[in-house]
């Protein structure tokens, strides 16, 4: 693994917090994160889990009830209570950002083409018409056939995966080093998402950007990823690389989320019982707990720290004596 | 809970209750209440709402049992002629808000002309939303032809200013003898009524419209089509339950709206002349029109302010009904 | 999008020809012209009555209505010295409806212009903060001044500004004996007419812009503009502002009836010599002749701004269907 000195996207014990009428809900509960040039890292969890809120967090794009503590660099760039000027020079230039629905995310009354422009020029000082034609050669990049007459296209006029790839080709207009792909394939069918993430990991290899995949879905980090984040309520519960993730899960909730996965020839399905917890109060020591099969007294205790277990860190009391396995 | 079977059976822990019993562990609220109660608290919320709500419901009790309330009749003045000029006398003890040209007692004549007007306005609420709910969900619930055909057909119609085209109708509906029986003369008020409801429905039918396009592509309705479930009853016992909410404004906007139109017609003469036995807001506030020129500011304030009272006091109770039926207002406060 | 315009503009044809024979079947019905002409003139002459009858064509029967609408419309278009002469005085309708027309325009022009403009202005103050006190105090005002019927605040600003306080002229377009134009006079009988639409115009469109605008702010597509690097403000000006601006437009071409009507009301109180004050004359007399040429004037422009506003709405949002 590359050491810290290289890691071009650093976060460490980041915390966000919504105040709301019935108390502050504690979203994401101290995330530490370092991501190497060129690696694509994914981010596992449920809905509520703070893995999308962690990232629109580093990158102040959530509003103003949410407070931010703790530390995210880019580079050695500190992104946490940064001037609004130094942040929208990171965002779309160092760091860029896709979406889940690409539909709801591009601007409706707007040609693709114009709004790429506009991601180019917020950053660099060039005439209209050289980003123009710009816009067109990063539409023919991510795969668009016929770049030209499509940027002057309205994004309804776009299959899903297009719009997607239009999406990427924004994002990556400005040769950004960090791209954090937000769910970019939970809207798309089947035999496009493959597509999309081939896309992704061309223009990883490419371009030397590193990728943050946040995802729910397992199969999209088997697919791309080097190394995973498992997270739950807010913390990370399990860093690990891809081979162990699938192979010797550390984690009873990493565990439970890939006998929630179907597998040919294997045994049903098996979901992990239970909903996410109410983050307003979240439940004592490990937020698992209460939907623990493994659940001992001493969970309820301290809050379990990430720790090594084998070539992974788990942040399970009983990662050392469990033997967690998927295919039984 | 019993129901459930246990998913990790060779696995151990403490208990099934401590496995399951997630929403104890998570502090929900476990209190349920109902979608009316739900909507009955976030109006209760509504302060403004509450205190319209006070106030007119306090003025129909005033209107209603006029009577007991008036300090002269209808038609009555102050006191005769003869003990001295009875007309324009400013507000004091014998008449509260003055007279008006011959002598009558504004604030008694006020309680009638209300009577009246809130009468006309709840009467053509009522009739204006029975006919546009139900077409509004039908052309909503049907779509194609006969939906584009209905909303080209009222954007049209309600494009026209309200004045020129209420006043053409007016004459219009007014010189079809056939209809008489039916809708009375022109200056009556069962006319007024019939005549406000021409042009209200069409607000409810777009609102109700709306709603049931939003509601159209809801599973539920398409679970009670592919059972098999008539359009009237799908209209009956799934849209209109679903639309209260929107209807209830529309009634509200529908009422209000009612009786200004009522006090704009007659400001122009065009309004009801309710025989000897009562008058309307419109008539009173048609006083305002010579009030204002030669300074006889009772004759403006009393009448207009009565008008902008009831106007205020019902668009209040519609906002608090618009919050009340909207969920989203649980998570904004 | 231009076989769009022209195919819709062919629509306009048999749509006007439809809705004016409407009207016109409307106030034959409604008024009754032949009465009403025998009511302003007791005296007039059989020969007369038959005269006003032939030229106005007001036939009998359901094809005398039709026979009648023709040949109404075949004078009406052949210009306004052709058109039949008003019952009262037989005076020419066109010199008084053109000259009612152009106040009416230049009091319309002036209460839209501020109205709108300073309505979308407070519309955007309140929408961009929703919650707070700003927004409170816009809506709370807004919610007050759609409450007051037009012809409330007319007369109230009637009593407090002309009459008690003595600033502003009460009613006309200019005083009494007043020869020639006098721009200045003029804009000071105009003030109060004015205000009274602008203040309806404002309130309205302070709540369409807060609406419309509190719509688009939870888009995702400004997400994603902000996630590009652009400012607050680059974002409100070139993505909120602008796509709430969509649906604006279409309200303002509908809206032109709204501000007509409410100038309607306005115009009779400050006794301004404008289309309202013409149309209510003519409505109480029931003057057939002057009557056919406002309606129909109204249809036409309402008609078209309709089309203005169905031709505005395809123009400015690209995912409506041109069929």
């Amino acid at each position: 693994m590359t050491g810290e000195a290289a890691s071009v996207l650093t976060l460490r014990d980041l915390r966000v917090q919504f105040g709301t009428p019935n108390g502050p809900v504690k979203a994401v509960r101290g995330v530490d994160l370092d991501l190497a040039p060129g690696e694509i890292l994914g981010v596992v969890g449920e809905s509520g889990s703070g893995k999308s809120v962690t990232f629109l967090a580093m990158l102040g794009l959530l509003p103003k009830s949410a407070e931010i503590t703790g530390s995210a660099k880019v580079n050695d760039t500190e992104l946490v209570g940064a001037s609004n000027r130094l942040m929208r020079s990171i965002r779309g230039r160092r760091v860029s950002m896709i979406f889940q629905d690409p539909l709801s995310a591009l601007n409706p009354v707007r040609r693709v083409g114009d709004q790429i422009v506009e991601m180019i020029r917020s950053h660099q000082d060039i005439s209209k018409k050289s980003a123009a034609s710009r816009a067109v050669d990063l539409l023919g990049t991510v795969g668009i056939p016929q770049p030209l007459q499509r940027s002057e296209q309205y994004p309804h006029e776009f299959s899903g995966g297009m719009r997607q790839r239009v999406m990427i080709a924004m994002a990556i207009a400005n040769d950004p080093q960090v791209l954090i792909a937000d769910e970019p394939t939970t809207a798309l069918d089947v035999t496009v998402q493959a597509q999309i993430l081939e896309v992704i990991d061309d223009l990883r290899a490419q371009m030397g950007m590193a990728v943050v995949m946040i995802t729910h879905d397992l199969g999209v980090i088997a697919r791309v990823a080097d190394r995973v984040q498992v997270m739950y309520a807010g913390r990370v519960v399990e860093k690990t690389n891809v081979e162990s993730l699938f192979a010797n899960p550390t984690h009873p909730y990493t565990e439970g989320l890939l006998r929630s996965i179907p597998v040919l020839g294997h045994q049903r399905l098996i979901p992990i019982p239970g909903s996410p917890p109410n983050m307003l109060r979240p439940p004592s020591g490990c937020a698992f707990r209460p939907r623990c099969p493994y659940a001992l007294e001493e969970c309820a205790g301290e809050v379990p720290a990430l720790e090594p277990v084998g070539a992974s860190e788990s942040a399970c009391v009983r990662a050392e004596s469990l033997n967690l396995r998927v295919l039984t | 809970m019993t129901s459930y079977q246990p998913v990790h059976e060779s696995r151990e822990f403490e208990s099934f209750d401590e496995l399951y019993d997630v929403s104890e562990q998570e502090g929900l609220d476990v209190q349920t209440l109902t979608p009316r109660q739900l909507a009955w608290r976030r109006y209760r919320r509504h302060k403004a709402a509450m205190v319209s709500t006070f106030v007119f419901g306090g003025l129909v009790i005033m209107v209603v049992f006029a009577p007991v309330f008036a300090r002269y009749g209808v038609n009555e003045a102050v006191f005769p002629i003869s003990e001295g000029p009875n007309q324009f006398l400013e507000p004091q003890s014998v008449a509260w808000f003055g007279t008006d040209d011959i002598g009558r007692d504004i604030y008694s004549r006020l309680l009638y002309g209300m009577r009246t007007s809130i009468f006309i306005g709840v009467a053509t609420g009522i009739i204006a939303t029975i006919i546009g709910a139900t077409v509004g969900a039908i052309s909503g619930l049907r779509g194609g032809k006969l939906d584009d055909g209905m909303m080209r057909g009222t954007d049209v119609f309600l494009a026209f200013p309200f004045l020129v085209a209420i006043i053409v109708v007016r004459e219009f509906i007014g010189g079809l003898s056939f209809l008489e029986p039916v809708i009375g003369d022109k200056t009556s008020v069962r006319f007024i009524i019939f005549l406000l409801a021409i042009f209200a429905w069409m607000g409810v039918a777009r609102i109700v419209r709306g709603q049931v396009l939003s509601l159209k592509e809801r599973e539920f309705i398409e679970a009670a089509r592919a059972v098999g479930a008539s359009e009237r009853r799908i209209i009956m016992s799934h849209l209109i339950p679903n639309s209260i909410g929107p209807i209830l404004v529309a009634l509200t906007i529908t009422v209000i709206g009612a009786i200004v139109a009522e006090s704009t017609l007659a400001f122009f003469g065009f309004g009801p002349q309710p025989g000897s036995g009562g008058t309307s807001l419109g008539n009173l506030v048609l006083l305002s029109r010579g009030g204002a020129t030669q300074g006889n500011w009772w004759l403006v304030v009393f009448p207009c302010g009565a008008l902008v009272l009831l106007a205020i006091c019902i668009n209040f109770i519609g906002d608090g009904l618009r919050d009340a039926f909207d969920p989203k207002m649980d998570a904004a406060k | 999008m231009l076989r769009f315009i022209v195919r819709r503009l062919l629509w306009m044809i048999p749509t006007i020809l439809l809705v004016t024979f409407m009207v016109y079947c409307a106030v034959r019905i409604g008024w009754n012209p032949v009465a009403t002409y025998q009511r302003a003139n007791p005296r007039a002459s059989e020969e007369k009555l038959q005269q006003y009858k032939d030229v106005n064509g007001l036939y009998e029967g359901f094809g005398g209505y039709i026979r009648g609408y023709f040949s109404w419309l075949w004078a009406f278009i052949q210009g306004p010295d052709q058109w039949p002469r008003s019952i009262k005085g037989s005076g020419e309708v066109w010199p008084t409806l053109r000259y009612s027309l152009f106040n009416t325009l230049r009091l319309a022009g002036t209460a839209a212009f501020l109205g709108i403009g300073i309505g979308l202005f407070f519309g955007v103050v309140a929408g961009k903060r929703p919650g707070t006190w700003i927004d409170s105090t816009v809506n709370s005002i807004a919610f007050f001044v759609g409450s007051i019927p037009p012809f409330v605040s007319a007369v109230i600003l009637q009593l407090a500004f002309a009459v008690q306080l003595g600033w502003l002229p009460a009613a006309g377009i200019y005083p009494p004996g007043n020869q020639g134009f006098d721009p200045w006079l003029m804009g000071k009988h105009m003030i109060l007419p004015v205000v009274v639409v602008a203040i309806q115009t404002i309130g309205n469109y302070a709540r369409f812009m807060r609406a419309s605008l509190l719509d688009v702010s939870s888009a995702d597509y400004l997400r994603t503009a902000r996630a590009t690097g652009l400012s607050e403000r680059q974002v409100l000006r070139r993505h909120t502002i602008r796509n709430s601006l969509i649906p604006i437009a279409t309200v303002v071409a509908i809206d032109i009836g709204a501000i007509l009507g409410g100038l309607i009301i306005t115009e009779n109180i400050f006794n301004y010599p404008g289309m309202g004050v013409f149309f209510i004359d003519a409505a109480t007399t029931g003057d057939f002749p002057r009557l056919m040429p406002f309606l129909v004037i109204i249809t036409v422009s309402v008609l078209i701004f309709n089309l203005l506003a169905d031709l505005s709405y395809a123009y400015l949002d690209p995912r409506i269907k041109l069929d």
